[in-house]
C-alpha cells in the first residue's frame, strides 16, 4: 500500500514537473516576443522595452523558469499586467467562488447518479430503465447554458426563489451557498446524466459476474447482493469518471460563471486571454493542473481504498 | 428428501429441459452427467430458483413436501443457503474479490440470521478449518489464494448452516488432477460426516464413476438413463451413455511414426523472472523453466504434461518465440528460435490453443481468419490460389469449402477448433503445438478432434507437441511424454510405459490422482465394439 502510493505520488509529481516545462515552454518560448504580444500591433518600442523589465524577460531561460518556479513556490504568481495587482491575489478570490462551485456540482451530481444508476442496472430492460436512459440521454445532449436559462427563468424570474446572478460573498455562508446553488444544478445535470450511465454499465457488467450468483445462492436477495457485492465492485470506473468530472468542473465552468455573472477561475482565465494576459494565463494553467493532479492523486488513493488486488502493489 | 418431478423448462420459447425426474435422499451421492448445454445446470437451478429471467416452468421440485417450485422469492430465500447449499465451476470468479474470505463464509450466517457478527466469525473459522484451510487467516482476499483453496472457500460458504442437499455444478473441471481429487475427497467427507445429500453435476464420467451412489444421464433436456452407478456403468442401455462412455475412453487409430532427425531441440532452457517484490528489495528470481533439454523426432508426437504453474505456459512461449530464454538454446529445423527470429521460420510452427473463441477476431471471417498466417510467408498465394487454399485448409479439417463466408459465432465449440486448425495448418508446417487444445471441449467432441489430428498428422506429416493437463487425452494421442514439475522435466519416456509404471513419484501420484472409469467395465464396452 505504502509502496503503491509512493509510486503514484513520485508519478504525479513528474507529470506537475513535465507540465510545468510545456506551459512555460508554449508561453515563453514560441515565436514572437511576448511583451509585443501582449501589447498589440500599435505598442511603441519603448512601452514595450518596458513591459519586457517588467516581466523579468531579461535573463536567460533556464533563469526564467527557475524564478518562475520558486516564485509559485513561495505563493508569488507574479502581477497582473492589465489588473496590476498580483495573480495570486486574483486567483485567491476567484477560487473561492469556483472551488465551492464544483465540489457543490459534484456532489450533487454523484448524489444523483449513483442511485439513478443502481436503479437503471436493477430494472434492466425495463420501464424504469428505458425512462433512466432517455433523461441521461437528454441530459447529455442539452447544452448546459441552455439548461442554466432555463433555471434562471424558472427559480429567479418566475418564482423569484433565487437571485438570477451575481455572488454575495463568504461573509453570509447561506447566501453564498444560495447564490451557487443555480449555478450548480446547471452544471450538475449533464455530470449526473453520463456518470449515471457509467454506474449503470459498469454495475450491470459485476451483476454477470459468477459471485454475485454464489452470493443469491447463499441466500442473499437481488437487491442484497447489489448493495453488498456489486456496488462495491462496479465503484472502480465511476471513481474514475468522477475524477475527470472534478478536474472539468473547476476550469470548466467558464459558460454557467458567465450566465449566471460568478467572478470565478473560468472567467479569470478567459479575461486574461481575451486582454493578452499571460501572466494570469501562465499561471491560473499551472494551478489547474496542479488541480487535476491532486485529484488524480486522490482517485488512486480511492481506487485502492476500494480494490484490495492494488494494496499489495 | 429432493424429488423433481416431470421437470419441464423453456427460455422465451426454447425448450431446454423436457420432463425431467429425479430423486436424492438424504446422505445420498447423485451424479448428473451430460455433455454442455444438455440442461444439468438449468435442473439445478431451478431447484434454486435462480432461472433466468423469461423461464416458463411445469412440473414440480419438491424438498421434502414442500414444492420449491410453487415457492415465492421471500421463502426461496430461506431455503437458499439454508437447506440447499451450492457451489459453481469457476473458483477464480465465484468469489467476490474486494471482501474478505472470513466476511464471504460468515455472510451465509449472517443474511439468515443465525448467528451474531462475532459468532458467525468463529464459525467460519470452524468451517474453513473443516475445508482444510486452517492455515489461511480471515481477513484473506481471495486473489491471495490458489484456485484449490477458492473452490474450499466457497464449499466453506455453502455447508455454513448445514444444508441438507449441496448441488455442486462442476466443481473441479476448472482445477488441476491433484486438487480435483482432494476437492472430490472433501467433498465425499463431508457428505458423510453431515448426512447431506449432493447433487454432483459434471460432464466427466470417470469422476462420478467412483463417488456417486446414483448417476443420472442427460441429453438434449432429457434424462435418458437413470439408477445405481455400477448398473449405469455396466448395462449402457441408452445408446447415448454408451456413446458418451466410448468418447470419454476413445483412442484415435494412428500410425506409428518412423523414426528419424529431430525436427525441435532443446538444450538446457532456462527462463527466470525477476523475484517477488518484499517491500523495495527483489526476492530471488522465480525459475519458471529451469534447465530443461528434449528432442521432438519429425512425425512423433510428444506429450508435456504438468499443473498449472508447473512452467508449461512459460516454456510454450519460448518454444513458440513469443519470450526471450534466460539461457540454453531452442532449435526448429537447424535453426534457432528467439523472439526476433524471421517470419518465415514462424511459420515452420503453428499453435492451437484452449478456446478458439477467444483467438479469433469476432468480427473477421473464417477466411480472413484462416489465411492470416500467412503475413508470415514472403510471398503468399493471391486471388484464385489463396482461396483454394482456403477451401483446401477447411477440407483438411472436415468443414466445407463455403464455410469460409461465415463468422466465428456461427460455429459450435467443436468447429471453432476445427478453424483453429485449419488456420494452423495454412501455411503448411512441420510442428503444430497443441497447447490444451481440447481441453474445453466435450468428451465426444473431443473425441472426433483427436481422431482428426491423428489423420492430419499422418495427411501431412506433422509433428506434434501436445501440452495438457488432462492424462487421459496425453495418453491416447501422444508417442512419448515429458512430464514437468516446478520448471523441470521430471520423468520422460515412452507414453504406455509410462502410463503403467511410472518411475517418478509426482507422476505416481498424478495418475493417482487422475480419474478413472473401472477397467473392467472399460473392457466389457470393448467387447460390445
Amino acid at each position: 500500500m505504502t509502496r503503491y502510493l509512493l509510486v503514484r505520488a513520485l508519478s504525479l509529481s513528474l507529470s506537475l514537473i513535465v507540465a510545468s516545462v510545456v506551459i512555460f515552454a508554449v508561453i515563453e518560448v514560441i515565436p514572437g516576443d511576448p511583451a509585443a504580444f501582449m501589447l498589440g500591433l500599435n505598442a511603441t518600442d519603448e512601452s514595450i522595452a518596458n513591459l519586457r523589465a517588467e516581466l523579468g524577460l531579461g535573463g536567460s531561460l533556464t533563469e526564467r523558469y527557475a524564478n518562475w518556479i520558486t516564485g509559485m513556490l513561495r505563493g508569488d504568481f507574479g502581477t497582473s499586467y492589465t489588473y496590476r495587482v498580483p495573480v495570486a491575489d486574483l486567483i485567491l478570490d476567484r477560487i473561492w467562488v469556483s472551488l465551492p462551485l464544483a465540489i457543490f456540482a459534484l456532489i450533487l451530481s454523484t448524489l444523483i447518479a449513483i442511485p439513478v444508476g443502481v436503479i437503471a442496472a436493477a430494472t434492466r430492460g425495463g420501464a424504469g430503465d428505458f425512462s433512466i436512459m432517455g433523461a441521461t440521454q437528454l441530459g447529455i445532449a442539452v447544452p448546459n447554458f441552455w439548461f442554466a436559462m432555463l433555471l434562471v427563468l424558472l427559480f429567479a424570474v418566475t418564482l423569484q426563489w433565487f437571485s438570477a446572478g451575481g455572488f454575495p460573498g463568504w461573509d453570509n455562508p447561506a447566501a453564498a451557498l444560495k447564490a451557487l446553488t443555480l449555478p450548480a444544478i446547471a452544471l450538475a445535470l449533464p455530470q449526473a446524466s453520463i456518470l449515471a450511465r457509467v454506474m449503470r454499465s459498469a454495475l450491470i457488467e459485476t451483476l454477470d459476474q459468477d459471485y454475485i450468483r454464489t452470493a443469491r445462492a447463499k441466500g442473499l436477495s437481488r437487491s442484497q447482493a447489489i448493495r453488498r457485492h456489486a456496488l462495491k465492485n462496479a465503484l472502480i470506473p465511476v471513481l474514475t469518471i468522477i475524477g475527470l468530472q472534478f478536474s472539468f468542473l473547476l476550469a470548466g465552468a467558464i459558460i454557467i460563471e458567465n450566465v449566471f455573472f460568478l467572478p470565478g477561475l473560468g472567467r479569470l482565465i478567459f479575461q486574461g486571454i481575451t486582454q493578452r494576459d499571460l501572466v494570469v494565463v501562465e499561471s491560473v494553467t499551472m494551478l489547474l493542473v496542479f488541480a487535476v493532479i491532486v485529484v488524480t492523486f486522490l482517485v488512486d488513493i480511492a481506487y485502492a481504498i476500494v480494490d484490495p488486488r492494488l494494496r499489495r502493489r | 428428501m429432493i424429488e423433481i418431478e416431470h421437470l419441464t423448462l423453456g427460455i422465451r420459447g426454447t425448450p431446454i429441459l423436457d420432463d425431467v425426474s429425479l430423486r436424492i435422499e438424504q446422505g445420498e451421492i447423485f451424479g448428473l452427467v451430460g455433455e454442455s448445454g444438455s440442461g444439468k445446470s438449468m435442473t439445478a437451478l431451478s431447484v434454486m430458483g435462480l432461472l433466468p429471467r423469461g423461464t416458463t416452468i411445469n412440473g414440480a421440485a419438491r424438498l421434502d413436501d414442500v414444492d420449491l417450485l410453487t415457492l415465492r422469492e421471500h421463502d426461496l430465500r430461506q431455503i437458499r443457503g439454508n437447506d440447499i447449499g451450492m457451489i459453481f465451476q469457476e473458483p477464480m470468479t465465484a468469489l467476490n474479490p474486494v471482501q474478505t474470505i472470513g466476511d464471504q463464509v460468515a455472510e451465509t450466517l449472517l443474511i439468515h440470521d443465525a448467528a451474531d457478527r462475532a459468532e458467525a466469525r468463529r464459525i467460519a473459522r470452524d468451517r474453513l478449518d473443516r475445508v482444510g484451510l486452517s492455515h489461511i487467516e480471515l481477513d484473506r482476499y481471495p486473489h491471495e489464494l490458489s484456485g484449490g483453496q477458492r473452490q474450499r472457500v466457497c464449499i466453506a460458504a455453502a455447508i455454513a448452516l448445514h444444508p441438507r442437499l449441496l448441488i455442486a455444478d462442476e466443481p473441479t473441471t476448472a482445477l488441476d488432477v491433484t486438487t480435483q481429487a482432494q476437492i472430490l475427497d472433501l467433498l465425499k467427507g463431508i457428505v458423510a460426516e453431515e448426512n447431506m445429500a449432493l447433487l454432483l453435476i459434471t460432464h466427466d464420467l470417470a469422476v462420478v464413476s467412483d463417488m456417486a451412489d446414483r448417476i443420472a444421464v442427460m441429453q438434449n433436456g432429457m434424462i435418458v438413463e437413470q439408477g445405481e452407478t455400477a448398473q449405469v456403468l455396466r448395462d449402457q442401455v441408452h445408446p447415448y451413455t454408451s456413446a458418451l462412455f466410448a468418447a470419454s475412453a476413445h483412442q484415435p487409430d494412428r500410425t506409428e511414426p518412423a523414426q528419424s532427425d529431430a525436427i525441435l531441440s532443446l538444450r538446457d532452457v532456462h527462463r527466470h523472472y525477476p523475484g517477488p517484490r518484499q517491500g523495495f528489495i527483489r526476492g530471488d528470481p522465480v525459475r519458471a523453466v529451469d534447465g530443461v533439454s528434449f528432442d521432438l523426432q519429425r512425425g512423433e508426437s510428444l506429450g508435456l504434461v504438468g499443473e498449472s504453474g508447473c512452467g508449461k505456459s512459460t516454456l510454450t512461449r519460448a518454444i513458440l518465440g513469443l519470450d526471450p530464454v534466460t539461457s540454453g538454446q531452442i532449435i526448429l529445423n537447424g535453426a534457432e528460435i528467439s523472439p526476433a527470429m524471421p517470419r518465415a521460420r514462424r511459420a515452420q510452427m503453428q499453435v492451437v490453443f484452449q478456446d478458439p473463441y477467444g483467438s479469433f477476431n469476432p468480427r473477421w471471417r473464417v477466411d480472413r481468419i484462416i489465411a492470416e498466417p500467412y503475413f508470415l510467408l514472403d510471398a503468399p498465394p493471391h486471388g484464385i490460389d489463396r482461396d483454394d487454399a482456403i477451401s483446401a485448409a477447411l477440407e483438411a479439417v472436415r468443414l466445407s469449402p463455403g464455410d469460409a463466408l461465415k463468422y466465428p459465432h456461427e460455429f459450435s465449440g467443436g468447429q471453432r477448433q476445427r478453424i483453429a486448425i485449419a488456420r494452423a495448418l495454412i501455411t503448411r508446417p512441420d510442428l503444430l503445438v497443441l497447447d490444451e487444445a481440447v481441453s474445453a471441449l466435450d468428451v465426444s467432441v473431443r473425441a472426433q478432434i483427436l481422431d482428426l489430428l491423428a489423420d492430419l498428422q499422418t495427411e501431412f506429416g506433422l509433428s506434434y507437441l501436445f501440452i495438457s493437463h488432462d492424462l487421459t487425452v496425453v495418453r491416447a494421442i501422444t508417442d512419448r511424454v515429458l512430464v514437468m514439475q516446478a520448471g523441470r522435466i521430471v520423468e520422460q519416456g515412452e507414453t504406455q510405459a509410462m502410463f503403467t509404471a511410472p518411475q517418478h513419484p509426482y507422476t505416481q501420484s498424478l495418475l493417482a490422482a487422475a480419474p478413472r472409469l473401472p477397467d473392467d467395465i472399460g473392457e466389457r464396452h470393448d467387447a460390445l465394439v
